[in-house]
């Protein structure tokens, strides 16, 4: 581990890639704050740039900072202007917002920051004990068990996806594993339903689809209510960043808990920083004093300590399961994904074998990030914020333009524009549905490696015995079959016995 | 029908489509030494399309259940700006047919001004500005700095 360590320091601390991490989260952070648009949404537009830059630690280096940067910027918009960006920063809204009207605002910032740096370096440390231990684990996986993990991890981010949704969570995530079969597959070198169109021949570019299931939604919905932007209430000035001893003390144990907890949140996968969050921040007011217990939401320094360091240490948990077994747990990790599949790089166990100075890189650019967060963002937030004051009537366009620009750097034809235009559309009204999206485009990234896996376990075992014959690979199917039934057993009790108790017809 | 549901039923056409497409046409082409391999292009799109078709069905026959809380407040949909997000929508199409024959600049220039137009933007020097310096900075910094080629001019002016 120190000789990964060594490789890291030496690979991160170079010039480039302090001025990758630095420029990332500036970056994150200046976009992040923008009403609507999210880390996944930032990190697709950023990823035609970090594929030019060519080298895979410095991209992810530079990938990873948005990531970061992405996440503050969005509690900033929800202290200042009760706006989260992002579903993961929420919570931090409800303790956030109230102490920013009280003009505590530059103290929640602080706040804020330091539980973000917390959060994310004590996960950062976290990640560093457990990913190499779980790789190890994982390099004795064969491809019938990577098949059935995926299959675990599809079924995991659908079952999470709330109550009364898991049908439809895996109805995306199968629309997604669909569109991957479009194009030339690697195993067979046929196309398969492109519909004779040449362009269709190559496959669908996953930036082209992460900009219509993300970005492209999202600023329609602007388009369509205007009070989703507006909803301002005045920053006024950002003054007084310093908090006191005392609440330094409040603090502390909040933080410290809650990045560990958020971290193994983030770790499974489907849950997330949202999930953790949220819990978070009800664990925290459960178990604070009564007195305390009626800040909560009136702009208790705990409640937005808590959400604020739980969801950085969740984001950095959810590298585990990419960086170890090359299974993404969210949304922005599946496009991480993606972008590493685009830089020739396969994540996974072997990952730390083959190339340790891209791991252990990315794991020193945590650290760095998060310093970077605290000492430089901070200090610039009340410039930063600024941007807030941008009218919509230019922001939009802009937003758009990204998100054109984004899928055609990409892939370099026009036609990649209309598909964009096109999967945009129903993106938007999948999201009108409430249909989750984030599975459709795991499904669509996991979907080459899930079928060449499963091909290849096919071809080993003649036919499908080994499901069976493996037992680990059983468990692992078993498992998956369990987080899908059981949520929808439970919704489905729920409502028999509603039924028999109050009889209103559906 | 609530639109869910109705989704759930252009999926499941879709499904539909796409699983008859692998069972019939894909089956009917496989090349003769490829027959006796266990599996074929089409035997994963098999696997999809019949859980597609079993997940779009249980959408189908789901009972309706209103979200607790909605990511859009239905009811103020009628007064949503649906004008705008289409006419943008016909411009970002209109941008993907010409930005080919117009050039990167002056269709970028164009759908900045006509994006801010749509939205109800009147003052014309920051819209000219922003635009302006916007197209040509981006072009700047993707065709110099990143090294992707985007042609700038009008096709006619060669190049």
């Amino acid at each position: 581990m120190i000789e990964g360590l060594l490789i890291g320091l030496s690979t991160a601390f170079s010039l480039t890639n302090i001025l990758m991490v630095i420029g990332g989260c500036l970056i994150g952070t200046f976009i992040g704050m923008l009403p609507g648009l999210g880390p996944m949404s930032i990190i697709a537009i950023m990823i035609p740039v970090a594929i030019t830059i060519g080298d895979p630690s410095a991209a992810l280096i530079l990938l990873a900072g948005v990531y970061y940067g992405a996440i503050f910027g969005g509690s900033t918009s929800s202290i200042l202007i009760n706006a989260p960006g992002v579903a993961s920063t929420v919570a931090s809204s409800f303790d956030g917002y109230p102490m920013a009207r009280d003009g505590k605002a530059g103290k929640a910032l602080t706040i804020a920051a330091i539980a973000s740096f917390a959060g994310g370096t004590i996960g950062a440390l976290l990640l560093m004990v457990f990913a190499p231990m779980l790789a190890s684990v994982a390099l004795l996986f064969h491809s019938a068990e990577y098949f059935a993990l995926m299959v675990v991890g599809l079924s995991a981010i659908a079952a999470f996806a709330g109550t009364g949704n898991v049908a439809k969570a895996m109805l995306m995530t199968i629309v997604g594993l669909m569109l991957a079969t479009v194009g030339t597959s690697a195993l067979f070198n046929a196309p398969r339903f492109t519909a004779g169109m040449m362009e269709l021949q190559s496959g669908i570019g996953f930036i082209t689809l992460a900009m219509a299931m993300f970005a492209l939604p999202e600023a329609i919905y602007l388009v369509l209510d205007p009070a989703r932007s507006k909803r301002s209430g005045d920053s006024g000035k950002i003054t007084n960043l310093r908090i006191s001893r005392e609440e330094g003390r409040q603090i502390a144990p909040v933080i410290g808990r809650q990045s560990v907890q958020g971290f193994f949140i983030g770790v499974l996968p489907g849950a997330g920083a949202t999930i953790a969050s949220f819990l978070g921040y009800a664990v925290e007011r459960n178990i604070a004093s009564a007195e305390e217990q009626k800040m909560f939401g009136k702009g208790s320094v705990k409640g937005l300590a808590a959400p604020e360091s739980a969801n950085n240490a969740a984001s950095t948990g959810s590298f585990v399961p990419l960086l170890t077994l090359g299974i993404p747990g969210s949304g922005t990790t599946a496009i991480l994904l993606g972008a590493l599949l685009a830089l020739n790089v396969t994540p996974g166990p072997r990952l730390m074998v083959d190339s340790p100075e891209i791991f252990w890189s990315v794991i020193i650019s945590m650290y760095l990030g998060n310093l970077v967060l605290l000492i430089l963002n901070l200090p610039l937030i009340p410039y930063i914020a600024k941007i807030l004051a941008v009218p919509r009537t230019f922001l939009i366009p802009f937003i758009l333009f990204f998100t054109l620009m984004g899928a055609y750097i990409g892939q370099n034809n026009s036609t990649e524009l209309l598909l964009l235009v096109a999967f945009g559309v129903m993106a938007t009204i999948l999201k009108f549905a409430d249909f989750p999206l984030p599975p459709l485009l795991i499904g669509f990234i996991l979907g080459g490696m899930l079928e060449d896996n499963f091909a290849r376990s096919m071809q080993l075992y003649d036919g499908v015995s080994f499901m069976w014959e493996r037992p680990m690979t059983m468990v692992l199917l078993i498992v998956a079959a369990i987080l899908v039934v059981l949520p929808g057993l439970r919704t489905w009790r729920a409502r028999a016995s509603q039924r028999r108790g109050v009889s209103t017809p559906d | 029908m609530t639109l869910d549901r109705a989704i759930a039923f252009f999926i499941l056409i879709v499904c539909l489509l796409y699983g008859y497409s692998a069972w019939f046409i894909m089956d009917a082409e496989i090349p003769p030494f490829m027959a006796r391999n266990p599996v074929w292009p089409s035997s994963f799109p098999k696997i999809l399309a019949i859980g597609g078709m079993f997940f779009s069905f249980l959408v189908l026959i789901t009972p309706y259940r209103p979200k607790d809380d909605p990511d859009l407040d239905l009811s103020r949909l009628s007064e949503y700006n649906y004008g705008q997000a289409i006419g943008l929508l016909a411009l970002m199409t209109a941008y993907a047919l010409l930005l080919l024959p117009l050039g990167f600049l002056a269709s970028t220039f164009l759908f900045l001004m006509i994006g801010s137009l749509i939205l109800g933007e009147r003052r014309w020097v920051p819209m000219i500005l922003a635009s302006g310096i916007a197209s040509v900075g981006i072009w700047y910094l993707v065709q110099e700095v990143l090294g992707i080629f985007l042609r700038p001019l009008p096709a006619m002016f060669g190049a």
